[in-house]
């Protein structure tokens, strides 16, 4: 018996150190976590949208009823806010920050890394916080801060946060606010791991600045552009608490709710959750699609030819 | 000599564009600060009447809201505080743990089922996290962690994202140091613990910033768990001083500086080994 006992942690140590288990040992937390926190949550959220569920632990198989019940006025409204935002999102954090990037890497900015540093503390402040001052900032009075702004520069105050368009473009504003110093820390570390015998070899061959970025900066950092561009689809698509924070508790007409703020409605206020979850697998599958679709035309799946 | 001048005049315009940008930029990233803190110095009528402005009137302007912050509801922007440093050290110091560890082992070791683990860690990061909600949920309530710190944590504990980021960096690390260090009797373990961890030091600096600042400004789904008032976190608790009524700007503004200040003063301190760890992870091939 003692034998045993004695030789049991040894041959379990020795198990565990062994060289072919090692590696296992080093990679099993993310499995264990992929099974429980995304697999089995993944099929069943599947499984609940075709269910109406009543309680924790009681459901009640309904076929494809939650699917056509779907595409009702407010979700159709959702869809569009949030492929709105998610169209603009993408354009804006791709090329404002890159340009930014290239900027503060072409050595013609004095002050570079204090400029880096700085353009990232917005990103330290929690949405929640950030709408609150973005509302008052771009609030309906005369004199809110950038309708003062706007009447200096000739133009005439707005209502902004009364129109999807314009309520849309705050948002912009807001995310581009605390997402710019994020993104151009991204694109610097793709330009700064770009060898400088190819910029030599560019100026050799005559390249002026705009060839060489075309030429030379943007094929190096594809990499980089492709996951930021994918992130800022999901983030796109996915978006809620900045508008929740933007608009609070007033919505006109219900212009802030996106996808997302969809299903916590139906989700979590109404309780609803064989519906939300058609709701969230409609988003799963735009999130995949667009990024599908990107990641073709970037090249993604292209074999490595330079 | 002529043409060289002339570039070199091109050059000192194109600069002062450049510089004159970001300063504007740099102008429009601290303005939104600004704002908060003169508007945490106003009464919360003031703020209801006006909305914001960047001016400091004496006799108007104070630091009693801070005080306002003590006696909110019997204090308890601070048991928000409390739960907010609490969530955000255990989210970061285990997700630090699990994400450096596995992102080492897809790194640093060639096995059967290495490509298909990291296949997996990249379509994770595809995923809405936001549609796993609702089952996530309901799977807290049969577990019976609703209301419940390790609730809000537990779709953090191995962050995708850092394993991701710890593999990039591990890559770039010389694959000599472990054998080195089995010839010394190190197990594999042992290597990783005493030789890695320390070189890979830049990377947890930067993932400890990202993770706590993710931690600290996370809403939704802290807001889905958690029930009792004195749980809320920051973000949560704020959300509860705006209201149809009209917003407790007295409480809103000066907490909102208080929940800025220390990430601020952290991101200060570390920010040097933030940015160059964050670089140097860069996302390759």
């Amino acid at each position: 018996m003692q034998q045993v006992s004695q030789r049991r942690p040894n041959r379990a140590a020795a198990f565990l150190t062994s060289r072919k288990v090692v590696p296992y040992v080093f990679v099993a937390p993310f499995v264990i976590y992929f099974l429980l926190i995304y697999l089995y949550p993944t099929v069943s959220t599947v499984m609940m949208s075709f269910q109406r569920i009543d309680g924790p632990t009681t459901s009640e198989w309904i076929g494809l009823k939650n699917y056509q019940k779907l595409f009702s006025r407010n979700f159709i409204q959702a869809l569009e806010t949030s492929t709105r935002y998610a169209i603009w999102d993408v354009i804006v954090l791709t090329i404002v920050p890159l340009l930014f990037a290239v900027l503060l890497h072409s050595g013609l900015v004095k002050g570079s890394a204090f400029f880096k540093s700085l353009f990232f503390i917005p990103a330290l402040t929690s949405i929640i916080v950030a709408g609150i001052v973005f509302r008052l900032a771009f609030g309906t009075q005369d004199t809110a801060p950038v309708n003062v702004l706007m009447t200096a520069l000739g133009g005439q105050p707005r209502q902004w946060l009364m129109f999807a368009d314009s309520g849309n473009f705050v948002l912009i504003v807001m995310t581009l606010w605390r997402w710019m110093g994020v993104n151009i820390i991204y694109y610097l570390s793709g330009i700064q791991a770009i060898p400088n015998d190819l910029y030599e070899a560019a100026e050799i061959d005559g390249a002026n600045p705009i060839q060489k970025f075309f030429k030379v900066t943007l094929p190096g950092i594809r990499p980089v552009l492709i996951y930021v561009i994918t992130i800022t689809v999901l983030g796109g698509f996915a978006m809620f608490t900045e508008s929740v924070a933007l608009w609070q508790q007033s919505n006109p007409g219900g212009i802030g709710r996106t996808i997302v703020g969809y299903l916590y409605q139906v989700g979590i206020t109404k309780a609803n959750m064989g519906m939300a979850s058609a709701v969230g697998l409609t988003l799963l599958a735009l999130v995949l699609v667009v990024n599908l679709i990107q990641l073709v035309l970037m090249g993604f799946f292209r074999k490595e030819d330079a | 000599m002529k043409m060289r001048k002339h570039i070199n005049k091109r050059k000192a315009t194109l600069s002062f564009l450049a510089t004159a940008l970001m300063i504007i930029w740099a102008c429009v990233a601290m303005l939104p600060f600004v704002f908060m803190f003169c508007s945490s110095l106003k009464p919360g009528e003031e703020m209801l009447r006006k909305g914001l402005s960047l001016s400091i009137e004496p006799g108007v302007s104070s630091f009693s809201n801070y005080n306002a912050l003590n006696t909110y509801r019997d204090g308890i922007y601070w048991q928000w505080y409390k739960s907010s440093v609490i969530i955000m050290v255990l989210q970061t110091v285990i997700g630090l743990f699990f994400g450096s560890m596995v992102g080492y082992g897809l790194a640093m070791y060639n096995f059967k089922g290495r490509n298909l683990i990291f296949t997996l860690v990249l379509v994770v990061m595809m995923i809405p996290f936001e549609i796993l909600l609702l089952p996530l949920y309901r799977m807290l309530i049969r577990a019976k962690l609703v209301d419940n710190y390790f609730g809000v944590i537990l779709p953090y504990l191995v962050p995708p994202f850092m394993i991701f980021f710890f593999r990039q960096y591990v890559l770039g690390l010389p694959k000599e140091l472990l054998e080195a260090g089995r010839i010394d009797g190190c197990t594999d373990y042992g290597v990783f613990f005493r030789i890695m961890v320390p070189i890979m030091i830049p990377a947890f600096g930067a993932m400890t910033i990202l993770s706590g600042m993710n931690s600290w400004n996370n809403l939704l789904w802290p807001m889905i768990v958690l029930s009792t008032n004195e749980k809320f976190t920051i973000p949560i608790g704020m959300g509860t001083t705006i209201t149809p009524y009209g917003n407790a700007y007295d409480v809103l503004m000066p907490g909102a500086v208080m929940a800025v200040v220390p990430i601020i003063i952290i991101y200060l301190c570390a920010q040097k080994t933030f940015i160059a760890g964050l670089t140097a992870g860069s996302v390759k091939g």
